[in-house]
């Protein structure tokens, strides 16, 4: 067994440094001292080796060990992944809390994923059969909702020899036995490791042209996010990102969800593991849990693990996707994860860029999100991984380096605004802001699977927000009184989209997730009504006259009184619109 | 084990450096003897094979390169614990100060702590009422929260957290344990006397630990103070079974100290001169308050922080406001107009208020309610700045309405006074009242059915 030994020379914080040329090898795994707390080679020099520690330092001494494992920081990929909750390092925190108690100790080992569990199998392979990497061997109902698919790793490939029956077996016991191309013979179990740092292989990538459908209008309709794109959701403190992130692991189609709690509240992980465990997935009818992996690393646990937990959740989606799932990666938030870098780029005494951020803060965040995408598999099957990153801007400021550079490598930006949460429309996704590349990609999409009419309609409701906000800055400096009445009417209409399409009720039995159908049919009765509204206007009836209609508020409701499963109530608003329309011009006469 | 080391190499404000040391370990705790009188404790923050660099706590006045005895004690940071530190006074590195002797116990503790398991934390939902309507209407204070008070030089925090104090541990009849854990960093000793005073005259004066560290007291001890609480703070809620409310202030003292240490270890300066990690050290004082399940105890954080020229953008409150679990901002201009609490309820948010309040826990319009009010406000600014331009005249006679509910809301349901203790029906009702100013129409955040249960328009006028 390769085991190179090294002795501590110093420590600072999370980083402590080795004395010579230890032979270890850039980021690989080692153990630190009498308590083995885990840690990764960072920086590797003639006369001194520099190690990042996973976990608190505090009690090291010098001249201790340090044991090196011979690989990079991996992650164990096997079924009971799902309904599990890690740390930053795929320790999980159940098991810990069942050894150490309520505190998370140092130095705890325990393993990933359970090995004594029996999962009842399915073989898929027989003798004789040809695997390349990425041959699913087995399948394994790993929870309610979903059939682990385990895989041959990447690297390997060869002839069946022999295969087990179906039947019960750990996530050790040896599956399938093939012969490699040299020769050799090897044992395949469920269980695959796989480095953190590096991208698991795929064939070859997609465009975008599926929409990952949220339930949420302002995302759906106004900024879509395709299967294998990237977003990234910056706001300062309280408008939302936290909120915005649970909705869509919560209520988007995509088949698993990965949840990375990056450096934030402890409270937070717990509210998420108590809700997901009772909420029922309307797609399965299975606790949302049984899609969901929580890697809860808080922001009081060690910040070098913090660092990690981002590659760790992105490995873990990478492995689903090759089993032809489409994941959803929310991080929450990549400015932790930068603060990381920092915190331990300075300890580094590395020379600061911006803001003190170290240089290689871009080509760190554009390397994490371009491991999205929908990709063909190595087996032939597709899957895709999406990321939805929280961005916490210093200060709320957007032009901080983390916004700034994530913007370059995101193609949806969904900029949450501080008043809009104070004035507590949520979601405080600001329309004027925010921008989707995907829009044009996704047109064929919404036009076939939603209506023809759709983007158009998208356009128009853009169109009106827009010029309510030109026209806002008028009635900022002389009122509204003056305005003339179809300006005054465009208003009236942009308030309507404001209040009854724009905000969104989490809260609401009906309108925390909405079908794409009501979506459209709700911005076809909002358009309607500007439409009849604007007839009437043009015809010389003054706004006041139809204000006093409740025709308005009437629309601002339907998100409340039209549930999703009853379209056909929408054809009764076009009924009352055009009542309005005749009794205005009855009055009127 | 007792080694004693004779002299330094070299001293740098708080920071010396020893050479030729055996067997120290990082983060361990240091005794100085100097010119053999005096005591001082430090703390080693870096450690280079035989060469540590230590931090000393109470400064390193009086030191010099050669009238010091160093001391390795081999254990890091530690603290006596028993119940009978209720009621007494402490330094802020947790030795008395009161005269009345030390603490006699076995027990000892880590001050550093351990982060708190996620998947053993219960999630709070019980909320406090303190009789205060800015707060138990709108930001509602939880039972295993952290929610600070976002305030600036001359604004009237202490008072606002020695009425939560007050309202808080006596409004409620049950016999759960209630008691506070008080540490002053960097505070000046008025504000000190203030809350000492304050908790002698309601009553609750054995039921706190005070942790002191004053404005004149040496900076570096101030970095300890904040654990050195909190680990009293987690000792009574989950072995003493307490429900714990730890008042910490102020923050901004305790980040400047953090950033005068750094600066003097040569580290590379990030925000406003502060260190790369302030955000890691922060959360590891905040993240520990909470629940653990199957204890009875809790703690719930107040931390009071000064905001530098009120500017909450600056790195401390920024930072903090991503910790925490919400915050109550304090402002200047409703200050200035005699409203007391100035809270500006804006920017202020709790965000476990969702999960506690309502239908079982205080009334069902109340999250609706609480919406409107915010909605309605937002509303009275923007009317405000239309004002402030055209002139309040030429105003729509919707906005007209809005500055009257401006003007009320302030008075009436923001402002109370400092002994005013509202029950949550009160403020939910004057919440209503208020709202009856303004038209139906205009209530766009409230569910219909909760409309017409509470909803009573303002009579008219003439």
């Amino acid at each position: 067994m390769y085991n190179n030994i090294g002795t501590i020379y110093g420590v600072n914080g999370p980083v402590i440094y080795l004395k010579g040329n230890t032979g270890f090898k850039m980021s690989e795994m080692v153990y630190v001292g009498k308590e083995r707390l885990v840690g990764e080679v960072i920086a590797l020099d003639k006369d001194l080796t520099t190690i990042q520690v996973y976990e608190e330092t505090s009690g090291l001494r010098p001249g201790e060990e340090v044991i090196a494992t011979g690989d990079a920081v991996s992650v164990t990929l096997a079924p009971g992944i799902l309904n599990n909750i890690f740390d930053g390092i795929e320790r999980p925190l159940e098991r810990i809390a069942e050894t150490g108690g309520a505190f998370i100790t140092r130095g705890v080992s325990v393993d990933s994923l359970d090995r004594a569990k029996k999962w009842p199998t399915h073989l898929t392979v027989s003798v004789g059969d040809y695997l390349h990497g990425g041959t699913i061997i087995a399948e394994v109902p790993e929870t309610r909702a979903i059939m682990h698919k385990c895989m041959v790793p990447p690297d390997v490939e060869g002839t069946v020899t022999s295969v087990v029956p179906d039947g019960e077996y750990t996530i050790d016991d040896v599956l399938v036995t093939i012969r490699l191309n040299t020769g050799e013979t090897k044992e395949l179990t469920m269980t695959q490791r796989w480095p953190i740092r590096v991208a698991r292989p795929t064939q070859h990538r997609f465009s975008a042209s599926i929409p990952l459908v949220t339930g949420q209008r302002i995302i759906d309709t106004m900024f879509p996010i395709a299967k294998g794109g990237t977003a990234a959701i910056p706001g300062g403190f309280g408008t939302g990102k936290t909120m915005t992130q649970h909705q869509i692991a919560k209520w988007s189609d995509a088949d698993i969800i990965i949840y990375i709690g990056c450096g934030e509240r402890g409270n937070e992980m717990t509210q998420v593991l108590e809700e997901f465990g009772e909420l029922i997935d309307p797609k399965s009818g299975n606790p949302l849990m049984d899609r969901t992996t929580l890697i809860a690393n808080t922001s009081n646990m060690p910040v070098a693990a913090r660092e990690a937990s981002i590659y760790t959740g992105l490995t873990l989606a990478e492995y689903y996707r090759d089993m032809g799932y489409d994941v959803a990666i929310m991080a929450d938030s990549t400015s932790r994860w930068a603060e990381a870098l920092r915190e331990l780029s300075g300890r580094l005494e590395e020379m600061p860029a911006e803001e003190g951020f170290p240089a290689y803060l871009a080509s760190r965040l554009s390397a994490f999100y371009e491991r999205a995408g929908m990709m063909h598999n190595l087996n032939g099957t597709d899957g895709s991984v999406s990321i939805i990153g929280a961005v916490s801007p210093q200060g709320g400021d957007f032009s901080e380096p983390v916004t700034q550079n994530t913007k370059r490598f995101v193609r949806c930006f969904w900029g949450l605004d501080k008043s809009l949460a104070y004035s507590r429309h949520f979601p405080a996704i600001h329309w004027l802001t925010s921008y989707s590349e995907y829009l044009s990609d996704l047109a064929p999409w919404y036009q076939e699977h939603v209506s023809p009419k759709f983007v158009d309609y998208r356009n128009r409701i853009m169109a009106l927000l827009n010029s309510e906000s030109s026209l806002m800055e008028i009635v900022k400096l002389i009122g509204s009184d003056v305005l003339p009445d179809d300006q005054k009417l465009v208003l009236e209409i942009a308030r309507v989209i404001r209040l009854g399409f724009l905000q969104q009720n989490a809260f609401h039995k009906d309108d925390t997730c909405v079908s794409m159908e009501k979506q459209f049919l709700m911005m076809d009765t909002i358009l309607y009504l500007y439409e009849q509204s604007r007839a009437l206007v043009a015809m010389g009836h003054p706004m006041s006259v139809l204000r006093a209609e409740n025709i308005f508020d009437k629309v601002i409701a339907i998100k409340y009184d039209v549930p999703n499963d009853r379209p056909e109530m929408f054809a009764q608003y076009h009924q009352d619109i055009d009542a309005f329309y005749q009794r205005v011009l009855e009055k009127n006469a | 084990m007792s080694i004693e080391y004779l002299g330094l190499s070299s001293i740098n404000g708080p920071l010396i450096a020893i050479e030729g040391v055996q067997d120290a370990f990082f983060d361990e705790i240091v005794e100085f003897v100097v010119s053999g009188n005096e005591r001082k404790l430090g703390r080693i923050v870096e450690i280079y094979e035989d060469k540590a660099v230590i931090q000393v706590f109470e400064g390193t006045d009086n030191m010099s390169l050669l009238n010091t005895h160093t001391r390795l004690t081999g254990h890091p940071m530690e603290i006596s614990l028993s119940p009978d530190i209720l009621g007494r006074t402490f330094n802020g590195i947790g030795q008395p100060i009161d005269d009345m002797g030390p603490i006699t116990s076995n027990l000892k503790r880590d001050v550093n702590g351990l982060p708190l398991n996620p998947v053993t934390r219960e999630y709070p939902r019980n909320y406090i009422r303190t009789g205060i309507s800015a707060i138990d209407g709108l930001t509602t204070l939880i039972r295993g929260q952290k929610l600070p008070i976002f305030s600036g030089n001359g604004l009237p925090h202490d008072q606002l957290a020695a009425q939560i104090v007050k309202q808080a541990s006596l409004g409620d009849d049950s016999d759960e344990e209630f008691a506070i854990v008080f540490a002053a960093m960097g505070v000046k000793h008025d504000v000190a006397d203030f809350f000492r005073r304050t908790f002698e005259e309601s009553g609750v004066a054995d039921h706190v630990a005070m942790f002191l560290n004053l404005a004149n007291d040496p900076v570096v001890e101030r970095l300890i103070t904040p654990k050195v609480a909190l680990t009293a703070a987690e000792y009574l809620a989950f072995e003493q079974n307490m429900h714990i409310l730890v008042i910490l202030t102020d923050m901004t003292s305790f980040a400047e100290a953090m950033r005068e240490v750094s600066s003097s270890k040569g580290e590379i300066p990030s925000r406003k001169g502060f260190p790369g990690y302030l955000y890691s050290e922060l959360a590891t004082i905040y993240e520990r308050a909470g629940i653990v399940q199957g204890k009875n105890g809790s703690v719930t954080q107040l931390p009071i922080l000064t905001m530098p020229n009120d500017d909450i953008t600056h790195p401390i409150p920024d930072l903090t406001g991503y910790i925490t679990e919400g915050q109550i901002v304090l402002d200047r201009g409703l200050h200035s107009q005699s409203i007391y609490p100035p809270i500006n309820i804006l920017p202020s948010l709790s965000r476990l208020m969702k999960d506690g309040i309502g239908e079982g826990y205080t009334r069902d319009d109340h999250q609706d309610l609480a919406n409107q009010l915010f909605s309605a406000y937002a509303k009275v600014g923007e009317a405000r700045n239309l004002a402030s331009v055209i002139g309040e005249d030429e105003l729509s006679p919707i906005d007209k309405k809005y500055l009257e509910f401006g003007k009320e809301f302030e008075e009436r349901y923001i402002g109370q006074r400092l002994f005013e203790n509202r029950s949550i029906e009160t403020t939910l009702n004057l919440g209503w009242e208020l709202l009856g100013k303004l038209p139906r129409e205009e209530l766009d955040r409230v569910n219909t059915k909760i409309l017409d249960k509470y909803y009573v328009p303002a009579p008219v006028e003439e």
